[in-house]
Formats: structure tokens, sequence, C-alpha cells
């Protein structure tokens, strides 16, 4: 087996979750399949990392889930203060940012 | 002696400021002030001139360095005075016959609540002047010339309570604008043509310039002596002038300022001797100006508007005279000189007549004057003999050297420049001494009831009687050894014109012409009673009562056409400029109201945007890629 | 080991599409299921399927850190906020806005395709293997990259987790404007308010379990408003068993009517089960 397909798989996961953004208005849900994306990326690079023989994709990698980890505090914590304030965690009710 | 020049200009300016910035406390005491300047500067020129007459004739000039004005790049403009023989003259001139006419104005203001800003204007009019004289560049040349039409403005208008006061100042500002545009222009394509504008490297360099360049300056330089002098075509502002004060008009539109057309077509002699096409344009507008202000003064009822014309013909004397080159230039200032001294007298006549007249100026209302008021009979007259040319008095020879040097153009040119000019001294003739006759002969066409004429105080008679002396003694004075021709040549330089008539000749012609103008004149006004209202006249007269339709001319051509030519431009500006603006405006206010209905606020919409957008860029790339 | 050669083995074959299939299926249940909790928890197998793949291509270090941060934390703090939100009431999957849906459908299917392509049209034969790179260890290689080559990107993100840490802080932080009440202040209120003066009634009186999702029955027979938490109400998570009760109670008559000889032929016997209770909860109700 060539492991190009770990490739295949990551595009096909990043592709699920960047529909799954759009499809869902849950905001929690569309973190997660942002989160998705975010996992699919870090296959890829760790695939990468194999390819080239060197560590620097799992470095990549790495930095990519602490981030995440940053942005899902932050998003979480804005979630929760939009539900506070309108007690719904849809994000087509956050809409007032328009013309 | 140069530091003395500066003093020149600024003891009047003082004195304007001083009365203009003093306010009531000075009211008493203004007149006196404003005179005491005048003199003074008088007194300077005068021990100038005394100083320059010990030197030779080439070591005559002097020049003072106030400080450098605007020195910025290869741009230096300087405030430096330069007083040659030409300056001096007008200097004396102006100095003179200014300090004549601010005492004359002390009785004749006398009753004026606002006299000290009447001498206030005067000593600005006379500061600026001699800025306008005594500049060694064009750009502070432009100054006083500025300052002159300022103090024009301000003194037609100074009994700005009537309106056509108001509107006479008005009108000779926005006439000599145009001509101040010319000068402005020409001082610029100096500037680009020798990157200078001082006299000296101008004037020196003329030689090496192309010929199209001079004649443009040269046609410049004239409009804007049009425009100050009242030459044709911007003519139409001095009968209006006469609004104003009569000293004012003694002063400023007979004597001085409205020859400083003439004096900056002689100081830029050099410019027109080398642009034929522009002298040629010269001593056409000369000439059209001189018949065309002595038919204007020929039907004038008005004594000052009879004399403003004279005024316009005898400087389109001086204008043709400057325009033949240097067999004229001398010419030209001599009889801008004697001009002076008479047409000052003349105006201060007519001024003396009005004040023993409560203010009339209509002749027909005068009439049998020289009984009442003698000293002002004598001195009008002699005045009036020294304007036609009398044999003897200043007129005869500086006009009669104008109409030989016009003869001595040369060739059909001259022919016609010479019959011009006879004719004109014909004309002169006739409406002269029609003034004097409708003024001081014939019967009383006034009320003996209402007016009471009386001569004048002697604070205003004296100034005559000196101005007459001028009139009589200037010009023989001159004309002897060529005087006057020998102190000016150094800075005009000087040609013997070779007349094909002999001087004789010229003189009997004038003579002739004298007499058949003056025995018109009497036969028309002396032998007959002259009417007190004003027939209805020929249409010349008629015509020529209007300014020869100057003002309807104007009126069609340039106010109608401003007008049609404003509205059209105003169409235009509504309907394709704003169309332009305001259509490209509304197209992009309804393109933005489509665009920004894309602006939902839902971010998933903008999600998928964004979605789209990284397709697009992934597309590319892998395109980029596979090419 | 082979599994860093260039080429997987056959082993790792077979587990690729095992688990790639079982990652896919994760995928599609995270966004596909209506419960935030169901898409989480298909979100965790997903990661922990990933976690494995990482392990097969030699990021051992990494593997580890997603099972246990990814999977672990993150995915729990994601729990955590679906509970705090209570969002247990299933989304609707009805789409709101015009052409959404096929859009997404439409630019999804294509960047994949796009996706897809592009990584088929490169050059990817060559697998060097991590064999060298591991050699003195995966996390000893990690450490010597991070320490040294990307020691100013490690930094940074340092200050970044402490500035988001700080911002949750600042996000989720509310400011009292004005003294809490103590309890005796609260009962003066209630006493001037006049209403339920005594505490609230407790959950479950008279029904048979006394959780808390349960309302007490009252005298009538019917559920009390009072007895049960709010936020449960509002959620559509109590379980009425008032019906049940009911029933229950009449059975319980008729049986001692029947026993004391006092049959009353009109009445039929009632079914043995309650009324429809909430759905979601049929099974839970059931004794």
């Amino acid at each position: 087996m060539n492991p190009v397909y770990y490739l295949y798989l990551a595009a096909l996961l990043f592709t699920i979750g960047g529909a799954g953004v759009l499809i869902r208005r849950n905001a929690i849900v569309v973190f997660m399949c942002i989160e998705l994306m975010l996992n699919a990326c870090n296959l890829a690079f760790v695939t990468f990392s194999r390819m080239h023989g060197n560590l620097d994709g799992q470095i990549i990698a790495f930095f990519t889930m602490v981030v995440a980890a940053a942005e899902v505090v932050v998003g979480l914590a804005i979630i929760v203060s939009i539900f506070r304030t309108r007690h719904t965690a849809s994000v087509d009710d956050a809409s007032l940012m328009k013309l | 002696m140069e530091n003395l020049i500066a003093l020149l200009v600024a003891a009047p300016l003082v004195g304007a400021a001083l009365l203009l910035c003093g306010g009531s406390r000075l009211d008493r005491a203004g007149h006196w002030i404003g005179s005491l300047f005048a003199v003074a500067s008088f007194a300077i020129g005068a021990a100038l001139f005394a100083d320059m007459l010990g030197k030779s004739p080439e070591h005559r000039a002097l020049h003072q360095h106030l400080y450098s004005w605007i020195p910025v790049g290869g741009f230096r403009a300087d405030v430096a005075f330069q007083l040659d023989q030409l300056s001096m003259t007008f200097v004396l001139l102006i100095t003179g016959v200014g300090s004549l006419i601010h005492i004359y104005s002390i009785g004749y203001m006398a009753h004026d609540d606002r006299r000290r800003r009447f001498f206030g204007y005067l000593n600005l009019f006379l500061a600026a002047m001699l800025l306008l004289v005594l500049a060694d560049n064009y750009l502070l040349l432009y100054v006083g010339w500025e300052g002159v039409g300022l103090a024009s403005y301000l003194l037609i208008g100074f009994w700005q309570h009537k309106p056509s006061a108001a509107t006479a100042a008005k009108k000779a500002f926005l006439v000599n604008r145009v001509g101040d545009m010319g000068l402005s222009i020409a001082i610029m394509l100096m500037f680009t043509t020798f990157g200078t504008f001082a006299f000296g490297p101008v004037l020196a360099s003329t030689g090496a310039t192309s010929q199209g360049r001079l004649t443009a300056i040269g046609l410049l330089l004239l409009l804007a002596a049009c425009g100050k002098s009242a030459q044709v075509p911007l003519q139409s502002w001095l009968g209006d002038a006469m609004e104003g004060p009569t000293p004012v008009s003694a002063l400023i539109h007979a004597a001085t300022m409205v020859t400083a057309g003439v004096y900056l077509i002689t100081r830029s002699g050099a410019v027109f001797n080398a642009a034929p096409d522009a002298q040629a344009a010269v001593v056409a507008v000369g000439a059209v100006t001189l018949l065309f202000g002595a038919i204007v003064g020929c039907a004038k009822d008005d004594i000052k508007k009879a004399l403003a014309g004279s005024t316009m013909s005898q400087i389109g004397y001086m204008i043709m005279a400057a325009g033949l080159g240097p067999i004229g230039y001398a010419f030209a200032i001599m009889h801008l000189v004697t001009h002076g001294f008479f047409k000052a007298g003349l105006f201060l006549g007519a001024g003396s007549v009005m004040h023993g007249m409560n203010d009339e100026v209509d002749m027909r209302r005068y009439g049998g004057l020289r009984r009442y008021m003698p000293v002002t009979f004598v001195t009008f007259g002699l005045g009036y003999l020294a304007i036609i040319g009398f044999p003897g008095l200043s007129g005869f020879f500086s006009k009669d050297k104008i109409i030989e040097a016009a003869f001595a153009k040369g060739g059909t040119e001259g022919w016609i420049l010479g019959g011009a000019a006879l004719l004109g001294a014909a004309i002169t003739a006739f409406y002269m001494t029609r003034v004097m006759l409708m003024t001081f002969f014939g019967e009383k066409r006034w009320d003996p009831e209402e007016v009471h004429p009386h001569e004048s105080p002697k604070v205003m008679t004296i100034p005559m009687i000196v101005l007459a002396l001028g009139s009589v003694f200037a010009g023989a004075l001159f004309s002897v050894n060529e005087n006057f021709v020998r102190w000016l040549e150094p800075v005009t330089s000087f040609a013997h014109g070779h007349s094909p008539l002999s001087a004789t000749a010229v003189t009997s012609a004038t003579m002739v012409v004298l007499i058949i103008g003056v025995g018109i004149a009497w036969a028309m006004y002396g032998r007959r009673p002259v009417p007190a209202t004003a027939p209805r006249g020929s249409l010349l007269t008629r015509a020529a009562r209007r300014d020869l339709l100057q003002d309807d001319f104007n009126h069609v051509v340039l106010v109608r056409g401003g007008e049609h030519l404003t509205r059209t431009l105003v169409y235009l500006d509504h309907s394709v400029v704003d169309g332009a603006v305001n259509g490209t405006a509304a197209t992009m206010g309804g393109l933005s109201g489509r665009l920004r209905q894309l602006q939902s606020g839902f971010v998933r919409s903008y999600a998928v945007q964004m979605l789209g957008g990284a397709a697009v860029l992934v597309a590319a790339t892998l395109l980029m890629r596979g090419v | 080991m082979t599994v860093l050669a260039a080429a997987a083995s056959t082993g790792e074959a077979v587990q690729f599409w095992l688990l790639g299939i079982v990652a896919v299926a994760g995928a599609l249940c995270t966004i596909m299921l209506r419960r935030a909790v169901h898409s989480a928890l298909s979100l965790a197998g997903t990661m922990i399927v990933l976690a494995i793949f990482y392990l097969a291509n030699g990021a051992y270090f990494l593997g580890i850190v997603q099972i246990v941060v990814y999977t672990g934390a993150i995915m729990m703090l994601f729990l955590f906020v679906v509970m705090l939100v209570g969002v247990t009431a299933a989304d609707s999957l009805k789409e709101t806005l015009k052409g959404q849906r096929w859009l997404a459908a439409g630019l999804g299917i294509g960047f994949g395709v796009l996706l897809i392509a592009g990584i088929g049209n490169a050059s990817l034969k060559q697998f060097n293997g991590l064999g060298d790179a591991n050699a003195g260890g995966n996390v000893q290689g990690l450490a010597a990259l991070i320490f040294t080559k990307y020691v100013f990107a490690f930094e940074i993100t340092g200050a970044l987790l402490i500035t988001a840490a700080v911002g949750a802080m600042v996000l989720t932080h509310r400011e009292r404007t004005e003294r809490a009440k103590s309890q005796r202040e609260q009962s003066i209120a209630r006493i001037k308010e006049g209403k339920h003066i005594p505490p609230l009634p407790a959950p479950g009186v008279y029904a048979r379990h006394n959780a808390v999702d349960i309302p007490g029955l009252l005298p009538d027979g019917t559920p009390s408003e009072l007895t049960v938490n709010p936020t449960l109400r509002g959620r559509g998570q109590i379980r009425d068993v008032s019906r049940e009760s009911l029933a229950e109670l009449k059975a319980l008559e008729r049986r001692s009517e029947k026993w004391l000889g006092r049959e009353s032929a009109d009445e039929p016997e009632p079914p043995p089960s309650g009324g429809p209770a909430p759905k979601e909860h049929t099974e839970g109700a059931k004794k």
C-alpha cells in the first residue's frame, strides 16, 4: 500500500468537515467540524513528514494542535457568552452585522 | 546720494500710513501732514536732480539695492531702485504736480468731512506712482502698477455715497485688471525667456531672443499700457473716472497715472525696437486713440468729460510717438511732461469753475465767466493756448515734434500717421476752443438768483498760476538746444528722423489746421448763442456723446457674450459634468445596493463564499502547475 | 520497524482500510447526527482513529498527544460546553438559508475533487520513511527541533496559549453590578411577595420515582410544575408519570374491590401500561 492514501483520507475528512461547517447551524457542532478539518490537516502533515523523512511535518502538526487548543478555548468562551445573552447557540441568529 | 531714493517713496508712504491709520485725531491737521510729505518728497527729488545735473550724462544713473525680496532657486526678485534721467523726469513731474495738487486740494476739499482720508489716498498714490517709476525690475514695477490702480479706485469712488461714483470706480478697476493681466503675463514670459525681469539684463539681451517671443512680450506690454493709459480698446473707464474729485482727475487721470503706459513702453524701448510688429501695433493704437478721444471730446457738454476725452487724445499722441521708436521716445516724454503741466492746470481750472458754480459741470449752464473769476480765466486760457499748440507755448513745441516724427516714419505709413496727427491737432483746436468759449465767453446761461460765481481762494489759485507758468515756458525751455532730448538720450537713445516734409512745412501745416479748428469753433459757438439744452445733433455727435458707443459695444459684445457663454457653461456643467458625476454616484449607489445583498449577516453564507474562494485558489494553483 | 519504511506493509494496509472506513463514518456522523453530544462522540472516535494513524506513520509523540490532549481534553471541553449550553434537544436539520445546502454540497464535492486530483497529480512516489529521523527516538527528535529551529514559534505559541486563557476568562466572566442577596433578604422578599412562602416541594412526591426529572404529583394526580428544575423543564427533559400513576391507582382500586367482592361490571380492565410519556424517554420511563 502506498502511504499516499493517507493524503486522500485527509482530503476526504477535510472536505467532510468543510461541508459540516456550511450545513450545521449549531455553533458547537460547527466548531467540531473545524476541529475535524484541523485534524485532517494534521494527518496530511504527519504523512508528509514520513514522505520527506524528517520531523518538520510533525512539528507543524504539533503547533497546529496548540493553536487549535487556544482557538477552542476562545471559541467556546464566545459561544458561552453568546448563549448567555441570546439563549441560543445557532450561528444564524447572530446575524446583526449586516446592512 | 543713492540712499535718498528710497526716501522718495518712503515719505508719501509714511504720510499715507499716518493719515489712514491715525484716526480722527488727525482730522484737523491731516491736509497739512499730507501736503508736507508730498512737498518733502519733491524736495528730495529736487536735491537728487541737482546732484544729477552735476554729473556727466553717462554717469547720472543711480542704483539702490534695498533687500532681496524673493530669492528662490533661480528666481530672484529684489527691492531695488534705479534713478536715471527718465525716472528723474517722472519723479519731478509726479512730486511737483502732486505737491501743487495737494495744496490745491486743501482749498477744494475744505468742506469735505473725510478730507484726511482723501489726503491719505493721495499720499498712497504718490508712493505707488514713485515706486512704479523708480523700480529697477518689472516685478517691483508691477507692485507700483497695482498700487496706483488701487489708489485710483479709492479716489474715483471717494464719494462712494453716489452710486455713479461707486460704479465708475468699479468699472475703472475692472477694465484696469485686463491690462494688469497683460503685464503679469508679460513678466512671466520675460522670466521664462530671459530668466530674470530686471530692466538691465532684460533690455540688454533682446538682440539674442526670438522675434516671436519679443512680439508677444511687446503686445502684452501694450495691453497693459492700454489699460492704464485708457487707450483703445480699454479706454472706456476714463470718462466715468471723472466722477472722482477734480484734483484727482487732475493728478491721476490727466498728469501722472494715465501716463504710466507711456513710461512702460518707453522703458521697454529695447523690446519694441527689436519687435517691429509690436511697434506697429503701438503706433496704430496711439493713432486711433488720438482721433477717438478728440472726437469724444468735441461732443461732451460736461467740462470734465470733455477734458477727459482730450486727455485720451493727448496720450494717444504720446503712445504713437513712443511707437515710432528712437525718433519718438524723447518727444513722447516731452509731450508727457508739458501735457502734465497744462492738462493739470486745465483740470484745476475746471475745478475752480465748478467750485464757484455750485459743482455744476454742464458747460451749457456756464457762459461769460471771465469777469467773475479772472485768475481762473487767465490760467485756464494759458493752458488752452498751450494744448492747442499756440506758437511759443509748451504744447506747440512738443506736439509739433511728434507730428514731425510721425511724418518721419516714412512711406505711406508716415503720411497716414502724420495726417492723423494733423487732423487730431485740428480737432483739438476745435474742442478746446469750444470749451473755452462755452465757459468764459458768451452770455450768462446761469440763474443769477441761485448761482454766485466767485474767484477761488489763494490756496487754489496759486497752484494754478504755477502750472500755467509751467505750461507757458516748459516747452521752450526743453526745446532750446534740444535740452530735453539730450537729457534723455543716454536712457532712451535718440535718432533724428528724416521727414519728407521740412520742419517749416510741418509747422506751417500745423498752424493752418490750428486756425481752421479755432475758426470753425468760433463760427459755431462764438458768433451764435449757445443753446442751454443740447440740440439733438448729427449721428456722429450723438454717437460721440455716448463715447462713440464704446460702452454699448462692450455691453453687446463682452457683457452679453459673457452672459451667453456663462449660460452655456452652466448648462454644460449641469448636464455633462454634473451628469457624469451624479451618474457615477447613482451607478455606484445602485451597484452597492445590489452588492450589499451579499452581506446577509449569516456567517454560513460567508463561509460558503470563503470555500468558493479557496476552491478557486486551489484550482488556479493546480492549473499553474499543470501548464 | 517496517512501518517506517517507504512502502507500507500489508498489515498496515489492512489497518488503513479498516480504520479509514471508521474514520470517515465518524466524520459523517459528526456532521449528520442531530444531537451535539452524539456528534462530539463520533468526532472523538474519528480522532482516536487518527491517533492510530499517527502512530502508524511514525509520529509516536503526536499519536499519544492526540489521544491525551485532543480526545481527552479538548473533546471533553466540548462536552462540557454542550452540557453547559444545554443543547441536548436535537437540532433541526432543516435548512433555513436558501440554496445553502446545494451550494455547500456542490462546493464541498468540487473542493474535495480538486484536492484529490491535486494529490493524484503530484508525483508522490518516493517515501523516505522516518527510520533515520526517529533513530534517536521520536520525542528526542521533536524536542531537538522545537528547542532549536522552532524555538521562537514555540515561545510565541506559549504566549498565544496564555492570551487565549486570559481571553476565555474575560469573555465568560460576568461582573456583578450589585451585591448578591443574602438568604435572609431572599426570605423576606419571598414573604413580601406572598407566594410560595415555604421551600419548593421536592420532586417525585407521590410518583413512583424521586429522580430530579420526575415532577411530584398533586393530590388529584396531576404533576406539579414547581417540583422540577426550570432548566430541565426548558430542555423538555421531564418525565411525566402522572398518567401511569393514575392508571396504577385505578388498577389497585379495582383489584381491592374485586377482592372485597364489590365487582362492578361496567368498568373495563384498563391497559397495563401508562399513557404516552415524552418520546425520548420512553425507555427510561418503563419500570
